[in-house]
């Protein structure tokens, strides 16, 4: 098999490239020599392929922009190797230089590609099929039939009937003036399709690329009860794209009134599976009336030309601080965060002001309370039906104070000392819905005020979405056409026979792969002979 | 009552592999005795390659609509019996994938036992779906090898009780998206173990592999390649519809349609590496061997992101209910 050795073009331009006897061609030549290696099949292959185990490393280390925390978690496993996987861009690795390069290698070199064959094919619509080869016995179908019609009627019966299934024709003759053959192409479409099937993939890069920008991503934790307005400030995390501006915020809000989870009760093999999530929601854009919406999962909410989606949900404890006098110094819902399917819940609590001393907690929460034989409260079940908050209790500096943002999340337990847990004398928190308690050292006082449930939302705006999408049909359509329109060239011709008639010749040529072409000539050959006999009667 | 039918729906599995085991050993029969019997002469194929334009090659060929597989036409007795034995052990795979469904009040693709069942019998139905157009039941040892061995492995390793669906996965592109990627699965499948046959082929026509003589009662490798590459061009839109399908939902249900999940980067890949085999095929130098290669590739890669990629990869496709 000589299959590695270069290709055709590659040996007939290397004369050019050895630039010593035509030293001032040198750059174009070489120039010249590089865009066709770039713009060749082989390194379209090659470059598909190394795409593709280029696509490899980042399913197997997490990545920045689909599991942040899985980053972090990897690096703490694994410092040394993440040193490496870091410097290699690895964690980004759909965004990284070396991805990147062979994508854009592989789009250049497509376009490329592109350009010529369809100037190409442009030309090739506008001309006449190609002349009547002199020898039709090798081609695929040939099939020679006698008639008594006159070469005049043959030829133009034949025409009729390639026309009407969708040959572009032409008639030659191949010696002198009187015309001999028909000649017949059709299936320009498949080429057609083949180069919108690459130009849109063109434009589904394109448009994910540059259109992605325009967008931006926020979420934002919402309470029952509570609403989210659209503006830059309100959200918990927001990710803008590249052009974003904050004038693409269409101003509007959404209150969350209330939000119905349904768990699995009959199927005990699945008891308390979440099987249903609906919020129900007002929304109101500015200047308009409020207006009654539901907001489920795989049923993003509409608006102002973002979608909002519900994603995630739980608990957020409502906690009332007194001070040692009554007074109320704090009382807010805090979002816990679930940390399995029975929504055992873990929050941190920081009141920096009011009390006599910075106060800093570490929450847990079982919306079914259920004790191990450990003695450890457990949930048993997502839905609030026993609830216990409990909570860890430290005082000292939360340090918040220093400017650098802190995660809400997490408690710095450097400059604390536990008043209340199980490294103090006195013993955990334990509250039920209603409970007051006070606290140690004469603080001040605690009670579980209510638990209302929260959503976690995520906004979206993508202005070239509705693009991709259309690009994306454009790829499939594009492809469908390509690979199942036949493109195929068929040719009829008039032979005189030494006994002074003519016989009739029939053949077919494919264009690319083509397991019907046989059949198609052979339908030919029989619908012409029924024409031409129609005719003869 | 769900019991009962989840029961019968195993029943009916069980009963199906029982019978792949005896199509399978009579697909291996009828391939033993094959080799046995004294080579049938091979239906010509002409073939040759012509460069049409730059860029594009033209395969110009004269299809034999006869694969020559045995002496009678409709081929030996152990095949027939064997085909008859997989039509049934197909329809009992059928019903138990049914039953499931009725169980369990969905379509019975929910989770990695469900999905096993329904796409092992959406394989085998594309095999006898295909012997309509073609005659491979040549096929029949890998296909029935192939299936017995995904539903004892379902059956042992992935079983998991029927349980409601969550939210994220109600909606009606569960439906769409995951049928036809099995589909597109089914068309890979038959694509390789042709490509695979075709290898052995190639070298025995080279003169190497004497022992396995069966292959002279099989098509010449170059219209292995062809029956091949067709079948793949098919698995390759209903992927390629796939993860256009995927996209979609997961814009709906997760709130973007790409997001580099280690689910879609393997759907991702295993389009690139089908359509690297496309390309191959126009390729001068590609054709043959390298792109049956390919092919093969291709179908492992579908296979790892099945098995490995759902059961030890973490993403959002969290699926599987193990
Ligand atoms: C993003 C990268 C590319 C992808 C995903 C891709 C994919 C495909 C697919 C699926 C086909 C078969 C369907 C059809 O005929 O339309 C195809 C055919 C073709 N592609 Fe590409 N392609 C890519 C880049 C290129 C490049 C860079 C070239 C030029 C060097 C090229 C040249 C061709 C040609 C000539 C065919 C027709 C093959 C034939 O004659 O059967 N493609 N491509």
């Amino acid at each position: 098999m000589d299959s590695s050795r270069p290709s055709d073009h590659f040996d007939s331009e290397q004369p050019e490239s050895k630039g010593i006897t035509q030293p001032k061609l040198g750059f174009v030549g070489y120039a010249r020599f590089f865009w066709r290696q770039l713009t060749s099949m082989r390194t379209a292959l090659f470059l598909l392929l190394l795409l593709a185990i280029a696509a490899i490393p980042g399913s197997l280390v997490p990545q920045v922009s689909s599991d942040p925390n899985g980053v972090i978690q990897y690096k703490i496993n694994n410092p040394g190797l993440s040193k490496v996987l870091e410097f290699f861009q690895v964690f980004t690795t759909y965004s990284s230089v070396w991805f990147s390069a062979i994508y854009l290698l592989l789009f250049i070199s497509l376009i490329g590609c592109v350009i010529p064959r369809t100037k190409h094919h442009l030309l090739a619509l506008l001309a006449k099929p190609p002349k009547t080869p002199a020898r039709l016995e090798r081609l695929v179908g040939f099939s020679s039939e006698g008639t008594e019609a006159d070469a005049a009627t043959a030829l133009e019966t034949a025409r009729a009937v390639l026309r009407k299934q969708g040959y572009r024709t032409e008639v030659y003759a191949s010696t002198g003036m009187t015309p001999d053959s028909v000649s017949a192409e059709r299936g320009y479409l498949r080429e057609t399709g083949n180069l919108v099937f690459h130009t849109a993939l063109i434009g589904v890069l394109v448009t994910v690329g540059i259109g992605g920008g325009f967008g931006y991503t926020g979420q934002k934790v919402v309470v029952e009860g509570k609403a989210f307005a659209n503006v830059l400030g309100n959200y918990d995390s927001f990710n803008p794209g590249r052009f974003f501006s904050e004038s693409a915020l269409v101003p509007y809000s959404v209150q969350v009134d209330k939000f119905t989870p349904v768990y699995e009760e009959n199927n005990f093999n699945a008891y308390g599976q979440a099987i249903d999530y609906t919020a129900n929601v007002t929304t109101t854009m500015r200047g308009e009336q409020p207006q009654k919406r539901v907001l489920k999962v795989n049923s993003p909410l509409e608006i102002g030309g973002t979608q909002v989606y519900l994603l995630g949900n739980g608990y957020a404890p409502v906690l009332t601080f007194r001070d040692p006098k009554g007074a109320i110094v704090w009382s807010q819902p805090t979002p816990f965060l679930p940390q399995d399917a029975k929504l055992t819940s873990l929050g941190v609590i920081k009141i920096p002001d009011g009390l006599s001393q910075q106060l800093g907690m570490i929450g847990f929460l079982y919306p079914t309370t259920d004790q191990l034989a450990s003695g450890a409260l457990a949930s048993s079940h997502p839905d609030l039906r026993a609830p216990t908050v409990t909570l860890e209790m430290y005082t000292g500096d939360l340090g918040l104070n220093d400017g650098i943002a802190r995660n809400a999340y997490t408690l710095n337990l450097t400059h604390l000392t536990q008043i209340a847990g199980r490294k103090s004398a006195a013993p955990t928190i334990k509250l039920t819905i209603g409970d007051r308690v006070e606290l140690p050292n004469g603080i001040g006082s605690i009670e579980l005020t209510a638990i209302p449930r929260f959503v976690s939302l995520d906004v979206h705006r993508d202005p070239s979405q509705a693009w991709v999408l259309v690009f994306a049909i454009l790829v499939l359509a594009g492809l469908l056409t390509s690979l199942f329109i036949p493109r195929r060239r068929v040719w009829v011709k008039v032979v005189s026979t030494t006994s002074g008639g003519i016989r009739l010749e029939y053949a077919g040529l494919a264009r690319g792969e083509d397991p019907g072409l046989e059949a198609a000539v052979a339908d030919i050959v029989q619908k012409h002979a029924q024409q031409l006999s129609l005719r003869l009667k | 009552m769900i019991a009962t039918l989840v029961s019968y729906s195993l029943l009916s599995v069980y009963s199906a592999m029982a019978i792949y085991t005896l199509a399978f050993i009579m697909f291996t029969i009828d391939l033993a005795r094959r080799s046995a019997s004294a080579p049938v002469a091979l239906g010509a194929v002409v073939g040759s390659a012509v460069t049409v334009g730059r860029g594009s090659t033209a395969l110009l060929e004269r299809l034999t609509t006869d694969a020559p597989v045995g002496a009678t036409p409709k081929g030996p007795r152990q095949l027939r019996i064997a085909m008859a034995l997989t039509v049934i052990a197909w329809l009992l795979h059928v019903a138990g994938a049914v039953l499931r469904g009725v169980a369990a009040g969905r379509v019975p693709w929910a989770n990695m036992f469900e999905f096993t069942l329904t796409a092992t019998a959406i394989v085998v139905g594309v095999f006898l779906a295909v012997q309509f157009w073609q005659d491979l039941r040549f096929l029949g040892v890998f296909i029935t090898g192939f299936a017995l061995i995904a539903l004892g492995i379902a059956t042992t390793n992935f079983y998991v009780d029927v349980i409601p669906l969550p939210p994220a996965l109600q909606s009606g592109w569960l439906v769409i998206h995951v049928f036809v990627a099995s589909l597109g699965t089914g068309f890979f499948a038959i694509g390789a173990a042709i490509s695979i046959v075709q290898l052995l082929q190639t070298r025995r026509e080279a003169g190497q592999a004497k022992r396995l003589k069966f292959l002279d009662t099989l098509p010449s490798a170059e219209r292995l390649e062809v029956l091949a590459f067709r079948i793949i061009v098919i698995g390759f839109v209903l992927w390629t519809f796939t993860l256009m399908a995927g996209a979609i939902w997961a814009e709906r249900a997760w709130g973007r349609y790409w997001g580099w999940d280690t689910k879609e980067v393997w759907t991702f890949i295993i389009w690139t590496i089908f359509a690297g085999y496309i390309h191959a095929r126009a390729t001068r130098g590609w054709r043959g061997s390298r792109s049956a290669v390919l092919a093969i590739i291709g179908f492992t890669a579908v296979m790892f992101n099945f098995t490995i990629v759902n059961l030890f990869f973490k993403g959002l496709h969290a699926y599987s209910g193990l």
